[in-house]
């Protein structure tokens, strides 16, 4: 089972966190703040994979973003890169050719997907289309209940 | 996306409009708070973490006090940017309440960002979690599909113990529910809650079931990895399982499943998974998937990642269940195909499977030897240190002599960070396979000369200790030292010493060394008194190796004889050394060459060879092949019980009971303390009852063991000679920063080793317990205790944990204090005194 993932820039800003075991905010500031150091301290011809504590850290470097996770030790973590692969692919069909400030000024919305891929940690939709089709008909609620259209009228 | 396009619904549009207009008075009446993208600008343009913080302070107190009003129109925003505001790193809990405001709200937007709120502001040990099962208990009873799966979302992220048990028999319902979205998702919060509150499984049994005939990939995935979490004690599915793995290799091609084409590749390791579980210690179970294995191991494309993935997934199936040996020559070959793989992540992943199934599958690994050597070579460090562990656990008698080579150039260009424990290997195995004994010497050499200061100390003693046994090496060992020395130009401390304490032991051999394969001859006396002056000058030498270097001049002076003046003369010059060790032996050894100088020769003499070490393995492989065929393998500790394991550990110090009576003759302490040590062993026994599960019979068991024959485990007593031994050596020089080191307990794959250091100036000695886990499988509530005799004090320190992975550590410290002198010998530690007793509970396998 997935522990938690975390998104981060070159920079060592946090871009989002999703954690599936409950941790006290102090200890999950650590958690990161010793992560990222450790994963950008790293070369780019060192591999995927660390171990760390009792968890393996897969973590994969897409253009300024690196997308991290903490599996246990009977996770394969080859098939972990292929889920942050699978969730990359997902960010990119949604926000067409997705890029750093996509996920910055739309963070909801990214948590939102990995919500439909991920849960408690584990895979739950394989397919993209469907995940992106639950994401679009949510969307759809949401536009449909925001009178937006009605208030122009009013103002 | 207004009312008309949707089909008219004046129900619907009345209350809306009613909504709108109220919110629009709100509007009027509040101003409109910053919006969330304004925000996240106004927080990016600012340039300096001051100026951040003042952003988000001002911002945070208008959201405080938004709060405060009771303000709902823009709660949802406010909400927003607080997440935003939180993933900065700062506090937001003041958040929590609001967030289940907005779930409470009719709103989907605002029910959506309120889970989100939820999900990333509490966890489970919040106490609003009452409010919030009550919430969650209206949503997953929604008709909107998707309110209803936010809330399995939130559920899943957050379940507490409580949560679980108040919620179970809502997902139990969800998960018979006809739509394939809700259904999903609520079998993924029931495997969550299983794993929380496991007694809550039998519930979920009959509709888990059902999930098992899914056509929908998503409710199929979701399905497995719940049945896994459960399958643990329903081992019937295996045939139906079996049969959907078929299904998904052979009819194949599924395009919107399709990863690099390969079908499913995410359901597909879930069900290798799934297999792995139902096959472990279960022959009939493991017979019946060995062929779908095979047929998966066979027919998957490699050509890409996914197709790997699912390899490494059969492989780690393969080895963890019982299949026949054939197959498990085929993961192995796998894993060597791997090894030769382009990606770096494969390749990691092989050396370390690799390094989990080297003591199953010896044999079937060691015919990729030559792929892992050369790995050595990798850019990657992680896996350049997977390849060295793993080539160390390969290395047999047989394959010595090319494996140490290998190595031996590796630990040449390694980083520092290897050379210690590179070089501490080579050192071991050099002394468990050694072909002979100047192979040996040799191999010891190379490994000073190429670790350099990395070395830990225990290898300058054991290398000291061999040329003090091999008496017909020594005059070859010291032309090769006297050779290294001369050229060595980076003032190697381990390598210093040794070559001074052998030059200074061996010195008149040295002089007559015959010349060797490189064509050196033997050094005049000059020369040798040469590097002595180097050596003793040099600012880059520690004091230790110039107390080694002036004591070793000094046993020159009896074996040279044309420059027993200059010898005097170097020694003297010690006499107003600014160190004080230094000069002190410089007084004490002038006096040697004065009034005493009829004593010198005498009390100079060559040390006798010192006893062969008890050393646990001998110098040839073939007592390893016996112990490795006593070990038992992992599966089969699995299942013995707890009380077995005990027994097991118990039956452990049968074997050293002559050990331990060998030892009362040598000192009559123990005898006095061993009665102690029974109390003190039964009286911790009390202690760990509860933690046992099967506690009466391991009592039981312990008592009848400890009726018979003197109890416990003083399995240290058989290693004191060892120990005193190195004391001696290490006597020769006093320093007190040295630190010893000895095997306590080494079976079953536990290995404990014990380093000790006294704490200068005082009557302090501290035990550094060091417990790895060389099996396969964790071992969990690792308990160490230890029993000192009342005149003593000690303290033990809490472990560094109580879960050892396969290959991990814990490390703990006693410190045991000697307040009033009792029988502590000025420098010496009789370790005898201290009869550590050792309990390891309940192994779990």
């Amino acid at each position: 089972m997935m522990q938690f993932m975390l998104l981060f820039s070159r920079q060592g800003k946090l871009r989002l966190q999703k954690w599936y075991v409950a941790h006290p905010d102090k200890l999950k500031k650590k958690i990161t703040r010793e992560l990222i150091t450790t994963i950008l301290a790293r070369k780019p011809k060192m591999c995927s994979f660390l171990e760390w504590r009792d968890l393996k850290i897969v973590y994969k470097r897409y253009a300024s973003l690196y997308f991290c996770c903490a599996i246990e030790q009977d996770d394969n973590e080859l098939l972990t890169l292929e889920v942050i692969h699978r969730y990359v692919e997902l960010l990119d069909k949604y926000f067409g050719s997705v890029c750093e400030l996509d996920i910055i000024f739309n963070f909801e919305k990214a948590y939102f997907i990995l919500d439909e891929l991920l849960l408690g940690g584990e895979i739950q939709e394989t397919s993209k289309k469907i995940v992106l089709k639950a994401i679009a008909a949510q969307d759809l609620l949401q536009e449909e209940e925001t009178p937006q259209g009605f208030l122009m009228i009013m103002a | 996306m207004n009312a008309s396009e949707h089909g008219f619904n004046p129900a619907f549009n009345m209350a809306t409009i009613k909504q709108v207009v109220n919110e629009a008075i709100e509007r009027v009446r509040m101003p409109t708070p910053m919006r969330l993208r304004d925000l996240i600008r106004q927080i990016r343009a600012a340039r300096t973490a001051a100026e951040e913080r003042g952003v988000v302070n001002k911002e945070c107190a208008y959201i405080r006090s938004a709060f405060r009003e009771g303000d709902a129109v823009w709660r949802c925003r406010n909400i927003a940017k607080l997440l935003y505001i939180h993933m900065l790193g700062y506090t937001a809990h003041f958040g929590q309440l609001e967030c289940l405001k907005l779930i409470a709200s009719s709103k989907f937007t605002d029910k959506r960002i309120g889970y989100l709120g939820a999900m990333l502001l509490l966890d489970e040990r919040q106490d609003v979690h009452l409010l919030i099962t009550n919430c969650l208990k209206n949503d997953l009873n929604s008709t909107t599909q998707f309110v209803v799966g936010l809330a399995l979302c939130t559920l899943g992220a957050i379940a507490s113990p409580e949560m679980a048990r108040d919620l179970a028999g809502e997902i139990e319902r969800l998960l018979k529910s006809p739509n394939a979205y809700v259904r999903k998702k609520a079998a993924l919060c029931a495997f969550r809650i299983i794993k929380r509150v496991p007694e809550l499984m039998e519930i979920f049994l009959p509709a888990t079931r059902s999930l098992l005939s899914e056509k929908n990939h998503g409710v199929l995935i979701t399905g497995v990895t719940l049945i896994t979490e459960m399958c643990e004690y329903s081992p019937d599915t295996l045939n139906h399982f079996k049969k959907i793995l078929k299904n998904l290799i052979l009819a194949g091609y599924s395009p919107d499943h399709d990863v690099s084409g390969i079908s499913d590749p995410f359901l597909q390791v879930k069900i290798l998974k799934l297999l792995r579980v139902l096959g472990r210690n279960d022959v009939d179970a493991s017979e019946a998937m060995n062929d779908i294995l095979a047929q998966v191991a066979t027919n998957t494309e490699t050509s890409k990642n996914v197709g790997n993935t699912i390899l490494y997934e059969t492989v780690l199936s393969i080895m963890d269940i019982k299949s026949e040996s054939g197959l498990r020559v085929l993961a192995v070959n796998i894993l060597g195909r791997f090894l030769l793989n382009n990606d770096k992540n494969i390749r990691y992943v092989a050396l370390n499977t690799l390094l989990r199934t080297v003591h199953v599958d010896t044999s079937a690994v060691q015919r990729h030897r030559s792929t892992i050597l050369e790995c050595l070579k990798d850019p990657d460090v992680s896996i350049r240190k997977r390849a060295m562990e793993l080539s160390f656990a390969l290395v047999n008698s047989q394959n010595i002599r090319t494996m140490m080579k290998e190595l031996v150039a590796f630990l040449d260009k390694a980083d520092p960070e290897f050379k210690a424990p590179c070089s501490s290997n080579i050192v071991l195995a050099a002394e468990r396979y050694a072909p002979n004994k100047r192979w040996h010497l040799d191999t010891l050499l190379k490994v000073l000369g190429g670790a350099g200061n990395y070395i830990r100390d225990d290898v300058i003693v054991s290398t000291i200790q061999l040329i003090s046994e091999s008496t017909n090496q020594q005059s070859y060992m010291s032309l090769q030292l006297y050779k290294a020395l001369s050229q060595d130009l980076m003032d190697k401390q381990p390598l210093t010493q040794v070559a001074i304490w052998a030059i200074g032991e061996y010195g008149d051999l040295l002089l007559q060394a015959e010349v060797d394969e490189d064509g050196n001859s033997p050094p005049s006396e000059e020369e040798v008194i040469e590097i002595y002056q180097r050596v003793l000058w040099s600012p880059q030498n520690t004091s230790t190796t110039k107390q080694y270097a002036l004591m070793s001049l000094t046993k020159l002076s009896t074996r040279f004889h044309s420059t027993t003046d200059k010898i005097q003369q170097i020694i003297s010059s010690f006499c107003s050394s600014l160190h004080i060790e230094l000069q002190q032996r410089g007084v004490e050894y002038s006096q040697l060459f004065g009034k005493y100088t009829h004593l010198r020769a005498s009390l100079l003499e060559r040390m006798p060879p010192m006893e062969v070490r008890q050393s646990e393995n001998g110098s040839n492989g073939d007592m390893e092949e016996e112990m490795r065929s006593e070990e038992p393998s992992p599966q089969h500790s699995i299942m013995k019980n707890d009380s077995n394991i005990l027994l097991d550990l118990l039956g452990a110090s049968d074997s050293l009971d002559v050990d331990v009576q060998s030892n009362m003759l040598n000192s009559q302490t123990i005898s006095s303390t061993n009665n102690q040590d029974l109390l003190d062993l039964l009286g911790g026994l009390d202690t760990i009852v509860p933690s046992v599960p099967t506690s009466d019979s391991g009592i039981g068991l312990i008592m009848e063991n400890n009726n018979g024959s003197i109890p416990s485990l003083p399995i240290l007593n058989n290693q004191n000679s060892n120990f005193l031994n190195e004391d001696l050596i290490s006597s020769n020089r006093v320093n007190e920063n040295d630190v010893p080191t000895m095997l306590a307990y080494d079976k079953d794959g536990l290995k404990i080793v014990f380093s000790l250091e006294k704490i200068p100036d005082s009557n302090m000695l501290t035990v550094n317990v060091t417990a790895s886990n060389n099996t396969l499988s964790t071992m969990t509530d690792f308990l160490f205790e230890a029993a000192v005799p009342k005149t003593f004090r000690f303290n033990i320190l809490p472990p560094s944990g109580t879960v050892m992975q396969p290959n991990g550590q814990i490390s703990q410290i006693l410190k045991i204090n000697n307040p009033n002198q009792v029988i502590i010998h000025e420098n010496t530690y009789q370790f005898s005194n201290y009869s550590l007793l050792i309990l390891i509970d309940s192994l779990q396998y």
